[in-house]
């Protein structure tokens, strides 16, 4: 075989691997992942067995601590809608406080929401927002 | 003092404007005083955002809270280190110290340039002001740190306990440094493509920025993991968040582009891989400056309000299309000189890394961009978690490193099959050993059985090229083995500070392997008295801690009080440590908590107390329980009782509130853990930096001018021409005299590192003399092109060739 034709059967073959991979990334991706939800939207959708990324804000008064295991409810970011009551078992973000946006990874058995355990991510509270002028002036 | 910011704002807005416009009329027409005032507008910038740099930090330590800014992030309570660090955690203040380590590193690459490249420097000028002005216009448009409210409140919020670490407040500025210095090689080959430029002279210039660049955000990658370990209550050290991955994305590119670009130095190839590489690294830098602000992809970290992700995007885009535009239109330039000699060759492994490197970040690219990519295409916002992130970064991360075990073993341009066997019995000894070692031992978690071996090849390669090049250096100078490592270390500082490097990624991912396979988690409610078990290690929850006020804040991060416990951790009834673990509690600015309850209400943060050691560390985190109804009921009475305005007579509660914690604990959420290795990531860092240090610095002239020397023996030496020819020759000659005076060095070093080839037996003696007469053939060819260009009587001895035999000593 020339070189010329050994340098193509070599890129040829790159780039076939190269595309192989990159086609069993994207297809794992699709199934590995885990949808990202509001809280109104899971009560919606949510299957049984399947568990769901569920964004929202804590209840303000519904933390409550039991035997290791942390209550909680989570409802929309922009208000209005149901509250999902969710029991999680793991680590505790420091920054978990009521009325924080958090991340949680729930799902339903049978009548309880039980959140995976250590999935539950709360937001730092926002250090970059750029505030609007008249929220300043209060002192 | 604000309005005397933002003036200067402005004013930097308007440098950068003119500086734009100067360098882009000055290379365009020719006139070299315009690209002059161009790069001395840097200078300028500089200047003014420095002193803008050291308003805004005044203003921070004397608390004043007229600006906006100091009222958001610091407070008369925030010890003063952390006020001084407040500057940069508000998005207006990194604003400005992006742009302020912008206008710094772009000053200090524009001066050690200034010389060279007129054309690129002087269009890479215009390009790093652009980044330049855009920051500055950000921050006059959108996010201005020199913002004021009258009346100025009289308190301010204080600094997020939860950077009140050192580790969190160095984490900006080395990571910053880090995105900042990438857009130097990005600037720089954008100016070599758009003046069709891209011979070697552009690749010299630029690799010790990539270099600093790379060895910056490495640093502030682990700084952040460091501080994710020690300081945030969870444990861990990495989570495949948006943010983390952000940052690192452009550290793969740039150590792609770090070890490619040594293959277009010595054999013109690859050249469109060195030219995309960093304008990748510089757009995936400034991309993960604008994720972590836009709050674009749901992250633990994802701050930012809406109104700074647009003019991101529209930069992001521009510098994406450019560079695709003009890698695509520039193709003809980027044609290699050479093909690839052999599968069996460094260049090959170097190019097989290349690939690795990219298909990992593109992995973390994809896993990190899924969110957007799911919803846009499905119409469904999913996200794929860390285990998604592992099963495809391991064995990716495996095979990176073997082949950093692998390519210093073999030599350049060409190797035989005997030759590598020979040259790998030693380090592939030395990995089968340690695998069957840990497999006899009973060791489980295969990949991390895998990784070790890893590690221990790459450990013998390193060794075993130190010991020969050692060796080599002893036959030709007699020194002993301590003196004549550190002169063969000394004087080849790229490969050796290389290998040193590949030393510390192999000791990294020992830890990482270590931590992640090996650990035992705990979490657990505890009372005092009780036990528990954690791996091989029984932790006893001793009595409970409690204290009150600042002043006795041992952490020095101002928290109100802090509520913890002593632990004692024995094994197998031997005594190992005490722990102290506790919370820190801090003031609120909420009227709703009450007097007292406001005192305590802030966002607590978790103290986490660790015995670290070479072996395992051992970690813990307390949560205490100050929701119990004993200890509540003291808060609630305070509340009723002790006014709005009397803090100090609160601080009197919280004192009792402590007494009785300390009498009556309630039971008490512990998390335990014990990692393996952990230590390992922090030195492997360390290592890593050293040996990246070592490659940074330059090598020693006299090197240089001895390789010089016997290259050109028997030939130039008549008449009084200066070694560099410093004749004034003008355009085109100039620029290819550049291009052949950085060939030439680049030959220098590979004649040198022949060799030290050949003395570590990596070469056969055929190999060995094909290559050497290939290398004077090319070197005697760039020194007569350099001759003729240079005009003289280099003719003049009739043909008298060279004698080109670089003596051992000189190389080695």
């Amino acid at each position: 075989m020339n070189p010329a034709r050994k340098r193509t059967v070599r890129l040829v073959v790159a780039l076939g691997a190269a595309v192989i991979l990159a086609s069993a990334l994207i297809y794992t991706s699709f199934s590995a992942a885990s949808p990202a939800l509001t809280p109104s939207q899971f009560l919606r959708e949510e299957q049984p067995g399947r568990s769901y990324q569920v964004t929202g804000d804590v209840v303000n008064g519904s933390v409550r601590h039991e035997d290791g295991v942390l209550h909680f409810a989570v409802a929309d970011r922009a208000g209005g809608g149901s509250a999902i009551p969710v029991s999680y078992t793991g680590v505790v973000p420091d920054a978990f406080h009521e009325g924080r946006e958090i991340i949680v990874t729930v799902e339903r058995q049978g009548s309880r929401y039980v959140g995976e355990r250590e999935s539950l991510i709360t937001k730092c509270p926002s250090k970059y927002k750029v505030a609007p002028p008249s929220e300043k002036q209060n002192a | 003092m604000a309005s005397l910011g933002r003036l200067c704002l402005l004013l930097s807005l308007a440098i950068c404007v003119y500086g734009v416009g100067a360098c882009i009329y000055g290379v365009r027409a020719g006139r070299e005083e315009w690209t002059r005032a161009g790069r001395r507008s840097v200078y300028a910038l500089a200047g003014v955002l420095t002193f803008c740099f050291a308003l805004l930090e005044i203003a921070f330590l004397h608390s004043d809270f007229a600006l906006n800014t100091v009222a958001d992030t610091s407070s008369r309570t925030t010890p003063a280190f952390y006020k001084a660090a407040a500057m940069w955690s508000s998005q207006e203040g990194s604003l400005l110290l992006w742009a302020w380590l912008l206008s710094l590193w772009s000053s200090l690459a524009l001066f050690l340039t200034r010389n060279r490249l007129r054309e690129v420097t002087a269009y890479a000028t215009a390009i790093l002001l652009g980044f330049g002005g855009f920051f500055v216009a950000l921050m006059v448009f959108y996010a201005n740190p020199f913002s004021t409210t009258t009346p100025a409140p009289p308190e301010g919020v204080g600094l997020d306990p939860l950077l009140r670490f050192p580790t969190m407040m160095i984490h900006p500025p080395m990571l910053y440094s880090g995105y900042t210095l990438a857009t130097v090689p990005f600037a720089f080959a954008a100016g070599a493509l758009i003046t069709r430029q891209v011979g070697g002279e552009w690749i010299a210039v630029v690799r010790r920025f990539a270099m600093a660049s790379w060895l910056f955000l490495g640093v502030g990658i682990l700084l952040g993991a460091s501080w994710s370990f020690s300081e945030l209550g969870w444990g861990g050290y990495w989570a495949w968040d948006a943010v983390e991955n952000a940052a690192l994305l452009p550290w793969l590119t740039g150590t792609a582009f770090l070890h490619s670009l040594m293959i277009q130095e010595r054999r013109g190839m690859l050249k469109v891989w060195n030219i995309s590489l960093p304008l990748a690294t510089g757009t995936l830098a400034i991309m993960g400056t604008f994720m972590v602000r836009s709050g674009i992809l749901d992250s633990i970290h994802a701050f930012g309000g809406a109104t700074l992700g647009t003019p991101f995007l529209i930069l992001i885009a521009a510098m994406l299309c450019g560079s695709i535009y003009l890698v695509i239109s520039r193709r003809g330039q980027l044609t290699s000189a050479h093909r690839l000699d052999s599968l069996l060759s460094r260049e090959a492994i170097f190019l097989f890394n290349n690939l690795v490197l990219v298909g990992l970040a593109f992995v973390i690219f994809w896993g990190t961009w899924f969110p957007k990519i799911s919803e846009a295409l499905t119409g469904q916002t999913a996200s794929v978690g860390a285990p998604w992130f592992d099963r495809y970064t391991v064995p990716l991360a495996l095979i990176l490193v073997l082949l950093s075990g692998i390519g210093p073993v073999v030599a350049w341009r060409r190797s035989t099959f005997a030759g590598i066997r020979r040259n790998l019995a030693l380090p592939a000894g030395a990995g089968l050993l340690t695998l069957a070692g840990l497999l006899l031992a009973g060791v489980g978690h295969t990949l991390a059985i895998v990784m070790f071996s890893c590690a221990a090849f790459v450990l013998g390669a390193v060794a075993q090229e130190l010991w020969r090049g050692t060796r080599v250096r002893r036959a030709a100078s007699g020194e002993i083995v301590p003196i004549a490592l550190v002169r063969l270390v000394a004087r080849n500082r790229r490969r050796y500070g290389g290998y040193i490097v590949h030393i510390g990624i192999a000791a990294l991912f020992v830890g990482v392997a270590g931590s992640s396979s090996f650990q035992h988690v705990d979490q657990v409610g505890l009372s005092p008295g009780q036990s528990t078990r954690v791996g091989a290690y029984t932790v006893k929850y001793v009595r409970p801690t409690a204290s009150v006020s600042a002043a006795n804040d041992t952490v020095h991060t101002g928290s109100t009080a802090n509520f913890g416990a002593v632990l004692r951790v024995t094994r197998e009834g031997r005594y190992v440590t005490t722990l102290r673990p506790s919370e820190g509690f801090y003031e609120s600015d909420e009227i709703a908590e009450g007097s007292v309850g406001r005192l305590i209400g802030g966002q607590p943060v978790s103290h986490v107390s660790i015995q670290a050691s070479l072996t395992r560390d051992l970690w813990s985190a307390i949560a205490p329980e100050l929701e119990a109804p004993w200890l509540k009921r003291i808060v609630q009475i305070g509340n009723k009782t002790i006014p709005m305005s009397r803090p100090d007579e609160g601080m009197i509660a919280i004192a009792v509130l402590a007494r009785e914690y300390l009498k009556h604990p309630p039971p008490a959420q512990f998390r335990l853990e014990v990692s393996p290795l952990i230590m390992w990531i922090w030195l492997g860092g360390l290592i890593v930096f050293g040996g990246g240090l070592l490659a940074l610095l330059p090598a020693p002239a006299v090197l240089r001018r001895g390789a010089r020397v016997a290259v050109r023996q028997g030939a130039s030496a008549l008449g009084g021409r200066p070694a560099t020819g410093t004749t004034a020759i003008a355009g085109e000659a100039a620029l290819e005299l550049a291009d052949l005076r950085a060939a030439r060095e680049v030959k220098y070093r590979e004649l040198r590192e022949l060799e030290l080839d050949y003395g570590t037996g990596k070469l056969s003696r055929e190999d060995y003399e094909l290559t050497g007469a290939s290398l004077r053939g090319e070197a005697l060819a760039i020194l007569d092109r350099i001759e003729a260009l240079e005009g003289g009587e280099a003719q003049a001895d009739g043909g008298e060739t060279t004698v080109v035999e670089p003596e051992v000593p000189a190389g080695v």
